[in-house]
């Protein structure tokens, strides 16, 4: 496309057409109509051409095996013979489409539907197409000269060629009729077709228009703040579907990490601002009313007591906001789980006693996971926490974990990936099923849980550190006391490695058992 | 210990400059990272206490890293605000010896101080027994024994008292038993290291009269002959 250059600058119908020219669709289209009719074109040559040949092949042989009969008659009984026979032909032949011609050595008409030898036709080794007049009709016919061989009423002297000529054709008329409507039809077809293959095109760069659209729509109003809208759905599953699928799945994840953040700007508001207001209200206080530099320092010590607690919210909020924005994915590894677990079920146990809670384990001899280390650390301790935070004393808190098995001495789970079960179940006050609800959301205090201590943050950040690792933590009752369990897929990686190991454990001690089934691995059922 | 101080807000700076100063230590302070940098290659400091993020077109990893390519081994203790995973690991790989983010107890940080302090000067010889008073610690063969009498300990109690005795006479914060003896960089909610404590100190105290594990209030523990 060739635009002068006085236009390019700022001539806007320009501007659009070549606007349209970059329209991937459009392009897309066009190949695809272009595409059809030459393949359209080319198909119906083929066609064109298999049919004309057929039947000029037709005419041929019958021309030859006319005149292959004619030369034996001749042979057989001369002159006369052929013009019986000849005469014959021409009766029997309805369509009135044969044309014959015998002339003696010095051109003279012998018998034959036609007056004269055509002046045209001098070889007998090719085919000729003359125009000629029957009856009136002015028509084509297709013919072939023949010598007639020498017999014994012509020549005595054994002589090939008798210098006799024949000539045989057909009128071809109705074969130019019929070349002139297959041409038609075909010439038709091919409009057709390319019609077809225009508003085919049309139709996709429609519907890929639409589709592009849709999702510039959707996009831009999400752009503009528009945060609720989605892409629609068909709902049949095509390509249309998962890719509009896709881009909701992304809309909602940006959208509960920007509901993340709102939390975040909401906690900052209200609780932080409450532990602020008491020490700054202690401070001013002391400031107002201590008499004392033991009351002076004392309030001030509280202050700075509160203010080390909003620190600690904060960095708590900061670290579940970073966890959940799936930064912390570089320190992942595959480490052996149990000694970590029984690492922070030892940093608790103590607690646990103190208050004559038993901390009960059950794990397997090993258990290969790829996480990060500190972060799955962190999740169960602040699992303990709460565990041993509501339990009664004498009450039984317990710490399980074992994989999934899906077939026996198999590992891997039924989407493949191998899931690692982790719970922590106590004896304690429970949560309603309105408060399991909502347990995980930030700052959320069940009523009952008023007046122990905490933030309110601890399953917040389990549910984060579990989604960073791609599994899901769920509260159940335990009847009495509350059970959260964590679902964690397994990289295959670790799968190779525990299944290593067990295999290798096995030789090396004979044990007979290939899997390690959690409750029978139940070596330590307590840290004592 | 002769401390250098590279803080450049002075409040902060002014802080802990007083608060080291009581404790015994002489103190010099910079606010930017170019003097900073010439002060630590032209004299010899017991410690550095260096903030990341500074003005004079030299922050503290840069500094760190200069004065570490240059065979200067002070131990230095970043301070400050960029308290990420990845930040830490990034100052302590620069060449950092501990870590400290913002805000800050300052008893804490007087304890890191004293440890790192005390690690300068008795890293010469790798040691197999320590003593305090009459507690006597095998390292060798993981035993304690006080006033000739075996204790026995759980592992984890072994190395919580072993840590104790290694920083002996100075002040152990909750933070640092957390990190150095259960490697865990998180805050626990409950004072879980209280409890700790409290078991070890049954073993270890209560059958000999004098205590030897000392609570510091707002600060820690230390394990000192009274």
């Amino acid at each position: 496309m060739t635009v002068p250059p006085v236009f390019c600058t700022a001539a806007p119908p320009r501007r659009s057409r070549w606007r349209a020219w970059r329209s991937a669709s459009l392009r897309f289209s066009l190949a695809y109509g272009t595409m059809f009719a030459l393949s359209s074109i080319l198909f119906m040559s083929f066609m064109w051409w298999g049919t004309i040949g057929f039947l000029e092949r037709q005419v041929e042989t019958a021309i030859n095996a006319d005149a292959r009969g004619l030369a034996e008659r001749w042979v057989m009984g001369g002159l006369p013979t052929l013009a019986l026979t000849i005469e014959d032909r021409l009766e029997q032949n309805l369509d009135d489409d044969a044309i014959y011609l015998v002339i003696d050595p010095q051109g003279n008409y012998l018998t034959g539907n036609v007056s004269a030898w055509p002046g045209r036709v001098e070889h007998t080794d090719r085919w000729y197409n003359l125009p000629d007049t029957r009856a009136g009709l002015r028509g084509m016919a297709q013919l072939h000269a023949y010598n007639l061989p020498g017999t014994a009423q012509t020549h005595t002297e054994g002589q090939l060629d008798s210098g006799y000529r024949l000539l045989v054709g057909r009128d071809v008329r109705a074969r130019g009729i019929l070349r002139h409507l297959l041409t038609d039809s075909l010439l038709w077809a091919w409009v057709m077709v390319t019609l077809l293959a225009i508003s085919g095109a049309v139709l996709v760069h429609r519907i890929f228009r639409r589709m592009v659209k849709t999702v510039a729509r959707t996009t831009s109003a999400i752009a503009h703040g528009d945060l609720s809208r989605r892409m629609p759905l068909v709902g049949n599953g095509d390509e249309m579907d998962q890719v509009a699928e896709a881009i909701n799945e992304m809309l909602d994840r940006i959208v509960r990490l920007m509901d993340g953040v709102r939390q975040v700007s909401n906690a900052i508001a209200h609780d932080l601002r409450t532990p602020i207001a008491r020490a700054r209200t202690q401070l001013e206080d002391a400031a107002l009313h201590a008499s004392t530099p033991d009351e002076l320092r004392g309030a001030i010590e509280r202050a700075v007591g509160d203010l080390d607690n909003v620190t600690a919210v904060f960095e708590a909020l900061l670290r579940i906001a970073q966890i959940e924005a799936g930064a912390r994915r570089s320190a992942f590894m595959t480490f052996d789980l149990v000694p970590v677990l029984r690492d922070v079920a030892d940093l608790y146990e103590a607690v646990a006693e103190e208050r004559g809670i038993a901390l009960a384990l059950d794990l397997p001899a090993r258990l290969f996971f790829y996480g990060d280390r500190s972060l799955v650390q962190q999740a169960v301790a602040n699992m303990l926490d709460n565990a041993i935070k509501f339990s009664p004393p004498g009450g039984k808190v317990y710490l399980r974990a074992h994989l999934r098995e899906s077939a026996p001495g198999r590992l891997a789970g039924p989407t493949g990936e191998g899931m690692l079960d982790l719970s922590v179940s106590d004896e304690g006050i429970g949560m309603s099923e309105a408060d399991m609800a909502r347990a995980t959301e930030r700052f959320f205090r069940a009523e009952k849980a008023r007046n122990t201590p905490g933030s309110g943050l601890g399953l917040s950040m389990v549910r984060a550190i579990v989604q960073l690792h791609g599994g899901q933590m769920h509260l159940s009752s335990h009847a009495p006391g509350l059970t959260v369990s964590l679902a964690l897929p397994v990289a295959a990686s670790a799968l190779a490695e525990a299944e290593a190991e067990m295999s290798s454990s096995a030789h090396i001690s004979g044990m007979t058992q290939t899997s390690p089934l959690p409750h029978q691995h139940d070596t330590n059922s307590s840290v004592e | 210990m002769h401390i250098l101080v590279v803080e450049d807000d002075p409040t902060v700076r002014s802080f802990v400059a007083k608060g080291l100063k009581e404790a015994g230590h002489l103190v010099e302070m910079t606010d930017n990272g170019k003097d900073g940098l010439f002060m630590a290659v032209s004299e010899k400091f017991d410690l550095i206490i260096l903030d990341r993020m500074l003005p004079g077109g030299i922050d503290g990893v840069r500094l760190l890293e200069t004065i570490r390519a240059q065979n200067n081994t002070t131990p230095v203790l970043l301070l400050s605000a960029l308290a990420d995973v990845d930040d830490r690991v990034q100052g302590l790989k620069a060449g950092g010896d501990d870590y400290v983010t913002k805000p800050f107890a300052f008893s804490e940080l007087l304890a890191r101080v004293e440890a790192l302090g005390r690690r300068g000067r008795t890293e010469s010889a790798p040691q197999t027994k320590l003593e305090v008073a009459d507690l006597e610690i095998d390292l060798l063969s993981r035993t304690v024994r006080r006033a000739g009498q075996k204790i026995d300990l759980q592992p984890r109690e072994f190395r919580l008292l072993e840590y104790l005795a290694r920083h002996a006479g100075q002040v152990v914060t909750r933070t640092m038993l957390l990190e150095g003896v259960w490697d865990y960089h998180f805050d626990p909610q409950t004072n879980v290291i209280d409890v700790h404590v409290s078991r070890l100190r049954q073993k270890v105290d209560k059958p000999f009269g004098a205590p030897l594990i000392h609570t510091i209030r707002n600060a820690g523990y230390m394990l000192r002959a009274e």
